[in-house]
């Protein structure tokens, strides 16, 4: 699903839930949301084998 | 209040050689409730009768010679997120207002097997969604310095106690910031430990990933003191400063610096003269995906937090405050692959923090970029750009609850309009960085 796709479904859902006030913060969202996908450290199945992801110490 | 200890390891020595007793201290921080709370709003729930008991047993306890500690008789408020037993845990929400604790949170536990007394429950962002304050069923709490102003949050409550002399220290909880934001706009020391340290029973949730416990007070060695008892360490010890000469830290200047108030800036560059003058190495670093950390801690923490709440979101929406609520329910819409993709980028901002502190003795930059927020604002201007509050507020203080890493904020003078600063100093194990925060600690705040 797209970021437009999801932002579309999530305004007409929050519209029919009578949330309309969600409407400037979904698309606020949206926004973050495009900006975590466009990172250079997510996943590409079509590039390089990725690093595999690590265990979380520090 | 005048000639008598201020911070809680002074207290403390006084206690224990007797020259002043729990119940007056005690006496003195519930006058100060009662004279200043209604103009302040620090507190959800006063324990006035509970903690005078609680201060007479311990001083019947000192004079007997069982004393337990450097906490033993030392007034503290918790953060209304906290249970204690018998008392509501409201987390500033009506969704809570039937609620009462049937047995304290472990923090709770430690420190009443440590001699502390209680004497209250304080004000909170609701549920801990926010770095103001300003949204509690209980209404906003005020800064003690501006009344037109907010202490910061998410434990607004908790700084604005100890600032106003209500408290020796308070207990906080930090998802993004909400220990350390308060302490810096309240001019207080606030620690948030290491990712996993204190223990989390018996607090009110917020994102599993990103909560942290820690102290709120007014010194680096009270913070020790804390952080050792909410720790469970049963004879703790007084930390030692290590020596300035040498000390080596890192500024990670790319992004963190780029919206600065220009006395915020000011201040820290002071300090960062006064710390070149004792032979302090600064170097500037670069936290590589640092510009990436706003979208993962959205993507995290909103949606754990959402499903902390789906339920009563559902079952009574109308008790949250309608911001909380909101924000809550825009986290119910993160697809759970956005979530997976964050928590990547938590690895990822995790090893470039580590990479940043290798061969360091710690990290420095501000804590907040500006000075306590005027209550109302949705906007904040900083060097001619408007930017939204919770951004700003969280801009500097979120990438370490992401991390994981221990982070503390010591005062660091105060603006032109006397409003405080604050410098946030970041390492690798909690009790290194107290160690560099006792010795950077006089020379941060300005002469």
């Amino acid at each position: 699903m797209t970021v437009d796709q999801w932002l579309q479904s999530a305004l007409g859902d929050a519209d029919r839930r009578g949330l309309a006030e969600l409407r400037p913060l979904l698309e606020g969202l949206a926004r973050a949301t495009a900006s975590l996908r466009a990172a250079d450290w997510n996943i590409d199945l079509t590039d390089e084998p990725a690093d595999p992801p690590a265990e979380h110490v520090r | 209040m005048s000639a008598e200890p201020h911070t809680l390891t002074e207290l403390s020595r006084s206690l224990q050689a007797r020259s002043v007793t729990a119940e007056a201290v005690t006496e003195r921080c519930l006058a100060q409730i009662g004279a200043h709370d209604r103009s302040i709003n620090a507190f959800i729930t006063v324990l006035a009768d509970e903690a005078r008991a609680q201060a007479r047993a311990a001083d019947q306890e000192i004079a007997s010679g069982r004393y337990r500690g450097p906490l033993h008789g030392i007034p503290i408020s918790l953060k209304d997120l906290f249970d204690l037993r018998g008392t509501p845990t409201t987390a500033a929400s009506r969704v809570r207002r039937s609620h009462v604790a049937a047995r304290d949170s472990v923090v709770a536990a430690r420190l009443r097997t440590a001699g502390a007394i209680f004497v209250g429950k304080t004000n909170l962002h609701e549920f801990a969604l926010g770095t103001t304050n300003e949204d509690s069923a209980y209404g906003p709490v005020l800064h003690p310095l501006d009344h037109s102003r907010s202490p910061g949050g998410s434990s607004g409550g908790s700084a604005a106690s100890v600032l106003a002399n209500m408290a020796y220290a308070s207990i906080g909880s930090d998802t993004g910031g909400s220990i350390r934001i308060p302490s810096a706009a309240c001019g207080l020391v606030g620690l948030k430990p290491g990712i996993g340290e204190i223990p989390l029973d018996g607090v009110v949730p917020l994102s599993a990933t990103l909560d942290h416990v820690g102290p709120m007070c007014r010194s680096v060695e009270d913070a020790s003191m804390l952080h050792q008892a909410l720790a469970g360490i049963s004879n703790p010890a007084p930390i030692k400063a290590r020596g300035l000469r040498g000390l080596r830290l890192g500024i990670p200047r790319p992004y963190f610096f780029e919206l600065l108030d220009s006395d915020v800036a000011a201040r820290f560059d002071e300090a960062c003269e006064r710390l070149r003058q004792a032979s302090v190495v600064l170097e500037d670093v670069v936290i590589a995906h640092a510009s990436d950390v706003p979208s993962i801690y959205t993507h995290i923490a909103l949606p754990e937090a959402a499903a902390c709440h789906a339920q009563t979101l559902e079952s009574s929406p109308h008790d949250y405050t309608a911001n909380v609520r909101h924000r809550l329910e825009m986290g119910r819409y993160i697809l759970g692959e956005d979530y997976v993709r964050a928590m990547r980028g938590r690895d990822v901002v995790t090893r470039d923090v580590n990479a940043a502190l290798d061969g360091r003795d710690g990290l420095l930059l501000p804590t907040l970029p500006v000075p306590a927020i005027k209550l109302g604002a949705a906007t904040v201007s900083v060097n001619g750009s408007e930017e939204p509050v919770r951004s700003i507020t969280l801009r500097l203080t979120q990438i370490f609850n992401i991390s994981g890493h221990p982070a503390i904020t010591l005062p660091c003078g105060t603006t032109d309009e006397g409003l405080p600063v604050g410098a946030q100093v970041v390492g690798s194990r909690t009790l290194e960085l107290l160690s560099v925060a006792a010795a950077l600690e006089p020379l941060m705040r300005s002469t």
